[in-house]
């Protein structure tokens, strides 16, 4: 097995410029997480120039929606979506600082771009293990647009939550990179 | 005739949904489990055993596979003889839904209009409810809960004969190449073939009800399964499109007498957690 990196947030440019496309990382340390509707309305108040519920400067935002916490949960199941859908939101938020997004799939040329100029990193959580990833999740609560049910924006305490960097701030993506080894 | 409560259909599908949710099929972890054998890529094998520990964490406690707990499905063959009384199928149907979310911790996904307001509807229905009457005095039902990352891969092509089955096997990997990591693979491939464009994709989502393992009872058909699954799996994408052998589990194809003019296909994609149950009142 690959040795785990370990790192906390808020990030610093330091650890983000460290970070390699195919590292294994555990998360430790509060994390936003943020699907379509939030998204909108994060763009839309940018857009107008306007204030964000949220402090994104130097944090993660994590491409979720979960399910409702059981009693004596501190989350419901809570794997990635798919990250696409964010793409033509992302790069508004990049450039207010934000250093990195959980998700899974491809994303546009105008994210990698804008991931690139801003020094930021994009990490893969694997789809469809909600359970088995919800373990790591320790705290939850909603910080803003509770209206959106599942969409609000939550804030996580996690530890040692399980991503891999698949593109990092250089551009390198293992989406691109990876199957054409296994390919026949 | 046969009088069935409106309030047991309530219930079984409410019972459906709830055990569709949480525990994945025997076929779908046998597979995992063989596939994580083969599977050459040191991360697609972590990949692999993360999936496995999660249908068991999911089955042994009660909780979602995953969070995207679907838009309801269902698949009905309604005897003719069945005579329901109580209320009415569908809001009996869509009640079971409702409760199965509400009360199972599941995650309600729907919105209303699709749009503009794009209001959750907070209960997870309305359901999609296909029925077919058939001969005799019972209700079979065969549900799904069904995501959207798959589902959003899903990809109709109106074929002409001449284009044949080597046309079809093209149209079916390359909807897989372009979906990449999308879906969540390793995927199960419904593919339809035949009817008119929306038949063709009402089969294609039905043939993912089918086992994994099992084939189509025409040697034909079998062989295209078997021949796109192996072309599939040589794209190299792998468990979670990180790489690796493992990128389809399953090509369930099922056809449909069609038009002399046409050869509909279509493909509807379902992620590794191909969760989905059966039941007879």
């Amino acid at each position: 097995m690959a040795k785990i990196v370990k790192i906390v947030t808020p990030l610093t440019d330091e650890v983000v410029s460290n970070l390699k496309a195919g590292d294994m990382v555990g998360i430790t340390g509060y994390i936003y997480t943020g699907r379509d509707a939030a998204h909108k309305r994060l763009f839309f108040l940018l857009q107008k120039g306007e204030k964000l519920p949220i402090e994104i400067r130097n944090q993660i935002i994590y491409y979720v929606g979960p399910a409702p916490a059981k009693p004596g949960y501190a989350c419901g199941a809570a794997g990635p979506t798919t990250s696409y859908r964010m793409d033509p939101y992302a790069p508004a938020l990049l450039d207010k600082g934000l250093k990195g997004m959980i998700g899974k799939g491809f994303r546009s040329k105008e994210v990698i771009e804008s991931m690139k100029k801003n020094n930021a990193v994009y990490f893969h959580a694997v789809g469809g293990a909600a359970a088995l990833i919800a373990r790591s999740i320790k705290k939850s609560e909603v910080v803003a647009y509770e209206d959106l049910g599942t969409e609000a924006i939550h804030r996580y305490y996690v530890e040692d939550f399980p991503v891999i960097v698949v593109i990092d701030s250089a551009g390198n993506n293992l989406y691109e990179t990876e199957p054409p080894k296994y390919a026949r | 005739m046969r009088k069935i409560e409106a309030e047991r259909i309530k219930k079984k599908v409410k019972e459906l949904f709830l055990r569709a949710n949480y525990h994945i099929g025997e076929d779908v972890l046998t597979a995992l489990k063989k596939a994580r054998e083969g599977e050459i890529s040191e991360v697609g094998c972590s990949v692999l055993d993360m999936l496995i520990e999660n249908y068991k964490i999911a089955s042994g406690e009660e909780i979602a596979i995953c969070q995207d707990t679907g838009l309801a499905v269902l698949y009905v063959e309604l005897g003719q003889e069945v005579y329901i009384i109580g209320g009415n199928f569908r809001e009996a149907v869509n009640e079971g839904v409702k409760e199965a979310y509400m009360e199972g911790y599941l995650r309600k996904s729907i919105v209303d209009d699709p749009v503009f307001a794009r209001k959750n509807t907070g209960t997870n229905t309305p359901a999609i409810i296909y029925t077919d009457i058939v001969p005799g005095d019972k209700i079979k039902f065969m549900v799904t809960p069904k995501g959207f990352g798959s589902e959003n891969m899903s990809a109709l092509a109106m074929m002409k004969a001449a284009d044949g089955p080597e046309g079809i096997k093209n149209f079916v990997v390359d909807t897989i190449r372009k979906a990449g990591p999308n879906p969540c693979p390793p995927t199960i491939v419904g593919v339809g073939i035949g009817g008119t464009a929306d038949k063709a994709l009402v089969i294609a989502k039905k043939a993912l009800f089918r086992k994994i393992g099992e084939h189509h009872q025409d040697e034909r058909y079998t062989q295209m399964e078997k021949e796109i699954l192996e072309r599939i799996n040589n794209l190299g994408i792998g468990p979670a499109g990180l790489g690796g052998r493992t990128t389809a589990l399953a090509v369930n194809i099922e056809y449909t007498p069609t038009h002399i003019a046409g050869m509909p296909v279509a493909v509807n994609v379902c992620c590794h957690a191909a969760r989905h149950a059966e039941g007879i009142l």
